[in-house]
């Protein structure tokens, strides 16, 4: 029997930069019904260069090694890593966060946010905007946290995500 | 002409077709293609067929395309005549045909305006083709052009839009000779020796082997079935064709079973459930072909050769898989076969083949023909005429065909020895597919006899293209089964729905015989049995155009047949035969 567990896998795709090439990628994954998680693009090289599509999804072992096979034979795709298979890596990610009070609650906001290193950006009477960059756990958990202390919005990037050690895509 | 002369984008665009060896377009003019239409004008290397709707221009290009292994072209016009091309990309799309497919569109600084005839065509195409370009820069756009035939015929092939804004055709735009490489595309054509030693050991060790052969080896050029043929030889070993990979391996051959899956033969079949080891070659394991995944051929080990890895380990996950050319493949088998000195176990092959042989003895293609004159014609018996009679004929023999019943006993009763013989829509299933891909089979083969077996109900999908045939005096032949149902929906109707035959009758059909001479073509018919052979050798003596209406027993069911959601080992038989099979799960009926 196929296994039917399921896992997470973070993969970092590098295409040509050119219009077209991140609907092509959408395309893919709505098309044939497979998650997109978190999906983060930009470019990385300079002038008429490549992009970076790093892409969370989650499947079988089986539908994962699909992806991977249908990701690479796009035309304008490079290289497709499995960075969940290829060894260890780091996934960041970044978000901007509004919590809007007072009193108390806005004093409890700014005592978390500093014990999880958020940034503030920006401060009225009645609100902030921290910055926060870490594993996506980390997100959530501060996010969590700011519920009860006033959030009004969010705004995060998805992961970037690179292998650890020599190793390049 | 000097690649500095200033030349318009169109003559750079026909240039380069050229350059491909493009001797044919099939196309439609309109507003945004003008220019283009304009610079084929003046002059001579390139043909242009008028079809008389994009559908059929793109089926034409891919029946050229697969009767010929080169890319079939097609020109159509912005907005409705790229949204007409869209049903005929997705089928050359999945049934990997290298087509290019000229779009026009309106010009780049109109793009998004919803100015007149303006369809985003990349957009809708992106998951209709293997690659799409919108061509935004002059300097671009030669460069283009031989990209998108690189794309289309490597790897596994497709079809690929080009998308030509007014003013990029109308201004000065510079040549470009084809690049050497492309700068990602690289398929992996050649087979990585560690798993053909894999393949081989197993192959070696094999006691019930079983050779699926699929469009791979068709797509990968007539050497291919060459090898194909040998290694089968070699080995002794039987072997079935998928529909896309009829005429990969001679038909007439004692070790061919025909064709396996939903329609395929009793033997091929459970062979492919019985086997211990399954050599799959350039096919992808269809829902068509495996029926009940669980249940599909339980106890083998199963090795994969595919040019897309991306067919491997999809359906049916597998034990040693080979990417690369099926040609490469077959010959890195052989020779890998031949260097190794293990002995295969000729007694427990030649129980296997007992076992065959008792299958075979089924028969399960039999139907029974009434031969009393007046008799109603059976569809297999006009089929199984058509070839015994199309045998004698001294020409090339291509058949074309529609989709349902008849298409599928036509894969059963029309035998095929050599690839590229055979053209039919297996993935998409496209009505409407047969007359235009058969007009552009004859294009390509001005000689030759070219057959499409259609269904009454298909062929009025695309009709309108016997205007082509007649405007290019092209001799095809329209071998119509006519049964007044939508015949496979009719089918399925009577053994899935409890026989309510809900709107596959066609009303009103037309008079083909009268329809026919209104297209400057001949009309012909046999309502009775003892009219079929005159009607053939007629219609074959004819040397233009042919619609044969053969009136046939509207309640014919293609069998044998394995069930939506059923095994291979639970296929049902035809009326000649005892019913033994199991009937249709809940499951099954979700199934198409």
């Amino acid at each position: 029997m196929p296994d039917t567990t399921h896992r997470s896998a973070t993969i970092s795709v590098l295409v040509d930069n050119e219009s077209g090439v991140l609907a092509r990628v959408i395309g893919l994954f709505s098309g044939r019904g497979y998650n997109i998680d978190s999906l983060t693009v930009a470019p990385v090289e300079s002038e008429g260069g490549r992009s970076r599509i790093n892409i969370v999804t989650s499947g079988t072992e089986m539908v994962i090694e699909q992806i991977k096979a249908q990701l690479d034979r796009l035309v304008p795709v490079h290289r497709v890593a499995d960075l969940t298979r290829e060894g260890p890596h780091i996934a960041r990610e970044m978000a901007l966060i509004k919590v809007v009070g007072v009193g108390e609650k806005r004093v409890e906001a700014l005592r978390i946010a500093d014990a999880f290193r958020a940034r503030v950006m920006d401060a009225t009477q009645e609100s902030f905007v921290f910055e926060i960059t870490g594993a996506t756990e980390k997100l959530d958990a501060f996010i969590d946290l700011m519920r009860h202390l006033g959030l009004a919005e969010v705004s995060r990037t998805g992961i970037v995500a690179m292998a650890r050690g020599v190793r390049t895509i | 002409m000097p690649a500095d002369e200033a030349q318009s984008g169109a003559e750079v665009l026909l240039r380069a077709l050229k350059d491909q060896g493009v001797e044919v377009i099939f196309g439609y003019p309109g507003g945004a293609v003008l220019p283009i239409y304009d610079a084929l004008f003046k002059q001579n290397a390139i043909r242009h067929i008028l079809v008389r709707q994009e559908g059929g221009a793109v089926h034409a290009a891919e029946g050229y395309a697969r009767s010929t292994g080169k890319v079939g072209v097609v020109l159509v016009t912005s907005g409705p005549g790229a949204t007409n091309a869209v049903t005929g990309l997705v089928d050359a799309l999945m049934d990997s045909i290298p087509v290019v497919c000229l779009t026009g569109q309106v010009p780049t600084h109109l793009i998004g305006n919803d100015a007149f005839q303006e369809a985003d065509t990349t957009g809708i195409t992106r998951p209709a083709t293997k690659h799409n370009y919108l061509v935004k820069r002059a300097e671009d756009l030669a460069r283009v052009v031989h990209e998108a035939f690189y794309v289309a015929r490597s790897g596994r092939p497709g079809p690929v839009v080009i998308d030509l804004p007014k003013d990029i055709v109308i201004g000065k735009a510079p040549y470009a000779e084809p690049a050497a490489a492309h700068p990602s595309y690289r398929p992996q054509t050649e087979p990585d020796h560690g798993q053909i030693a894999k393949a081989i050991a197993l192959l070696k060790h094999a006691k019930r082997p079983m050779v699926y052969a699929g469009g791979g080896v068709i797509n990968a050029g007539p050497a291919a079935s060459a090898a194909l043929t040998q290694f089968v030889r070699m080995t002794g070993f039987p072997v079935t064709n998928t529909l896309m990979g009829l005429g990969a391996y001679p038909a007439s051959d004692p070790q061919f079973l025909g064709m396996l899956g939903m329609h395929g033969t009793y033997e091929a079949n459970l062979a492919m459930h019985g086997c211990d080891v399954l050599l799959n070659i350039g096919a992808r394991f269809d829902d068509r072909v495996t029926g009940r995944l669980n249940a599909f051929s339980p106890g083998s080990k199963k090795i994969h050769a595919d040019i897309d890895p991306s067919s491997i380990n999809k359906n049916v996950p597998v034990d040693v898989a080979i990417v690369g050319d099926a040609g490469r493949t077959l010959d890195a088998l052989i020779a890998a076969w031949k260097a190794d000195t293990t002995t295969q176990d000729t007694q427990a092959l030649a129980a296997w083949w007992r076992h065959i042989d008792a299958w075979r003895e089924k028969d399960s293609l039999k139907f029974t023909q009434d031969m009393t004159p007046g008799a109603i014609i059976k569809p297999q018996y006009a089929i199984q005429r058509l070839y015994e009679l199309t045998r004698a004929v001294d020409k090339e023999i291509f058949i074309t065909t529609e989709v349902g019943q008849h298409q599928m006993w036509a894969a059963q009763h029309f035998h095929f020895e050599r690839p590229n013989r055979w053209m039919t829509s297996g993935g998409l299933g496209t009505m409407g597919y047969g007359l235009p891909a058969a007009m552009g089979v004859q294009v390509a083969h001005p000689d030759a006899l070219v057959i499409d077996i259609a269904g009454e109900a298909s062929v009025l999908m695309n009709i309108q293209e016997m205007g082509t045939l007649a405007q290019y005096r092209l001799p095809v032949k329209v071998f119509i089964l006519n049964n007044q149902y939508m015949g496979m929906v009719r089918q399925w109707q009577e053994l899935l729905h409890g026989g309510r035959y809900s709107e596959s009758y066609s009303a009103a059909l037309p008079d083909f015989v009268k329809l026919a001479d209104s297209f400057h073509a001949v009309g012909l018919r046999a309502e009775r049995v003892e009219q079929v052979d005159d009607v053939i050798r007629e219609m074959l003596a004819t040397d233009c155009a042919v619609i044969a209406d053969i009136v046939v027993d509207p309640k014919e069911n293609c069998f044998p047949m394995i069930p939506s959601g059923a095994a291979h080992n639970e296929m049902i038989l035809g009326a000649e035969h005892d019913h033994e099979a199991a009937g249709i799960t809940d499951e099954g009926l979700v199934l198409v």
